[in-house]
């Protein structure tokens, strides 16, 4: 009895001191969403619509910050095989801001763009995520869309272009039509390599597969049992074939292996298996239920 | 109908203007604006983005559109109303809000070349592409009011019933395109669906104006 009980108490114990673990560091309402900053022992984690059901946007080990603690921010990495010296990225949606920082330390001469819709999100990422905007990263908050239409009356390429703008719990709709996408390969230079963080799930992963196909072709469609999402790597040219993608992961691999991206395990992951209802119609400008597709 | 006549007799002429087909345009004209208004962001959103601003500037512009038209409107009915003017200002909102369906890249491109910030941007965009349709939209709810009313005991209750009716239809066309139309169709065929509604009843109340002349000649 008294053995029942004192493990009755060591376990509401125990629910408390998880409970009170994650401390929050930040709350706010921004004009799109409510922000929180949480901690929890070393990780430090920036979670959108907290109420709505925890959703970490991205974490951040704040004992070791070099390494990426998402996988799916890791995948993105996965990109880089396909165009390994990039000189010019463009990161749509800037989140706690680790993408942008990990690049910039693998590729200190490039030139990083950032753009982020919420003046918030940069600064908290300025003030819990040690993102930094330096003379090669610069932030701008604006839409993505309005962004890469002036890139591109500006003439301006990118060789690697990051698409992660999807916050989980909605899909800007103007971002995942044929016609942005078109605008995209508009501002990627000859080489240049588009990747795409997305969900893997539901009807609207036929109707995301089905646009992107139209518009690049083939594309590598990457996803791994550990994680939810699935990573879109697509370019103009014909993609590469498996045994170069080989050999770009290993002379790249142990650059970024203190990030934590076990880039030598990617190659043989990217699938251009067709999985998906090609019968789906593509998203359009004029057509684009995005979020209603989702829920059905 | 004579019956109905002879108790209410209307200060619009012998034959009472039919309340059935006034109400009735009075809930499309509601559900077309707000059919409109929901897709004006999903039609702007590739120039200037989907940020909350031009959410902003495309209330305003309606806001703006529905004020100029409920004035004009009041003014115009003032006038010897008439089913006929009635008709014209659905077959004119019907013509006026092709241009979202035909000139929409030729609108937004060189407003977008110009101005950099996205909200002014959307701003003037908005009001090149809904102010005059729109307007004329508002129109239409003094001058139902007008057509309805007989005398001015029961104005009051006339103009109730038509803001009942055509905001009902308002929140129809609300909730039935960011639902269900934008599922099915595309933008511009549910613009193009909403032109040809009003371009409907405008037909119907010109058909009645051109009966009820008839029958005032008689």
């Amino acid at each position: 009895m008294a053995l029942k009980l004192r493990s009755v108490v060591f376990f509401i114990g125990l629910l408390t001191c998880s409970v009170l673990a994650a401390e929050t560091l930040h709350e706010e309402r921004s004009l799109y969403r409510d922000i929180t900053v949480t901690q929890e022992g070393d990780r430090r984690c920036l979670v959108f619509n907290v109420h709505r059901g925890d959703r970490n946007q991205t974490c951040m080990n704040t004992v070791s910050p070099e390494r990426l603690v998402f996988e799916y921010a890791k995948m993105t990495f996965a990109g880089l095989l396909l165009n390994p010296n990039p000189q010019k990225i463009l990161i749509a949606g800037l989140g706690g801001g680790s993408l942008p920082s990990t690049l910039a330390k693998l590729y200190p001469d490039a030139e990083i763009d950032v753009v982020e819709i919420d003046q918030a999100v940069v600064n908290v990422a300025k003030q819990y995520f040690s993102f930094e905007e330096t003379e090669n990263v610069k932030v701008t908050v604006n839409d993505a869309r309005v962004f890469v239409k002036r890139a591109s009356l500006l003439d301006q390429r990118y060789d690697f272009v990051i698409l992660d703008a999807f916050t989980g719990d909605y899909i800007p709709e103007h971002l995942l039509t044929e016609e942005f996408l078109e605008e995209v390969r508009a501002i990627m230079s000859p080489d240049g390599v588009l990747v795409a963080n997305t969900f893997s799930t539901s009807r609207f992963y036929d109707h995301e597969s089905v646009t992107y196909q139209k518009v690049f072709g083939e594309f590598f469609n990457f996803k791994l049992p550990s994680s939810g999402n699935r990573i879109i790597i697509a370019r103009d040219a014909p993609l590469p074939p498996r045994g170069e993608l080989t050999g770009v992961a290993r002379s790249l691999a142990p650059s970024v292996e203190k990030f934590g991206v076990p880039l030598l395990e990617y190659p043989s992951r990217l699938s251009t298996r067709v999985d998906w209802d090609m019968s789906r119609r593509a998203l359009t400008d004029q057509y684009s239920p995005s979020n209603l597709l989702r829920d059905n | 109908m004579n019956a109905k006549q002879a108790r209410r007799p209307s200060n619009l002429g012998p034959q009472s203007i039919p309340s059935l087909l006034v109400i009735s345009a009075a809930f499309v004209s509601g559900f077309c604006i707000m059919t409109i208004e929901m897709l004006g962001a999903r039609i702007m959103a590739p120039y200037f983005g989907g940020s909350l601003s031009v959410w902003g500037s495309i209330l305003t512009v309606f806001m703006l559109a529905l004020a100029c038209g409920y004035l004009i409107g009041g003014k115009l009915s003032a006038r010897q109303p008439s089913l006929f003017n009635y008709a014209f200002f659905f077959l004119a909102a019907a013509a006026l809000s092709l241009p979202i369906i035909f000139f929409a890249d030729e609108i937004m491109r060189p407003i977008f070349l110009a101005i950099e910030d996205p909200r002014y941007g959307s701003l003037l965009a908005s009001l090149f592409l809904y102010f005059l349709p729109t307007t004329i939209l508002g129109m239409i709810s003094p001058y139902s009011v007008r057509l309805l009313v007989e005398n001015s005991d029961h104005s009051g209750q006339k103009a109730g019933l038509l803001f009942f009716v055509s905001t009902i239809g308002s929140a129809a066309g609300t909730l039935g395109t960011s639902f269900y139309l934008v599922l099915w169709f595309e933008v511009n065929e549910i613009v193009f669906g909403t032109a040809g509604a009003l371009a409907l009843i405008g037909a119907v109340l010109m058909v009645a104006g051109i009966r009820r002349g008839q029958a005032d000649g008689a």
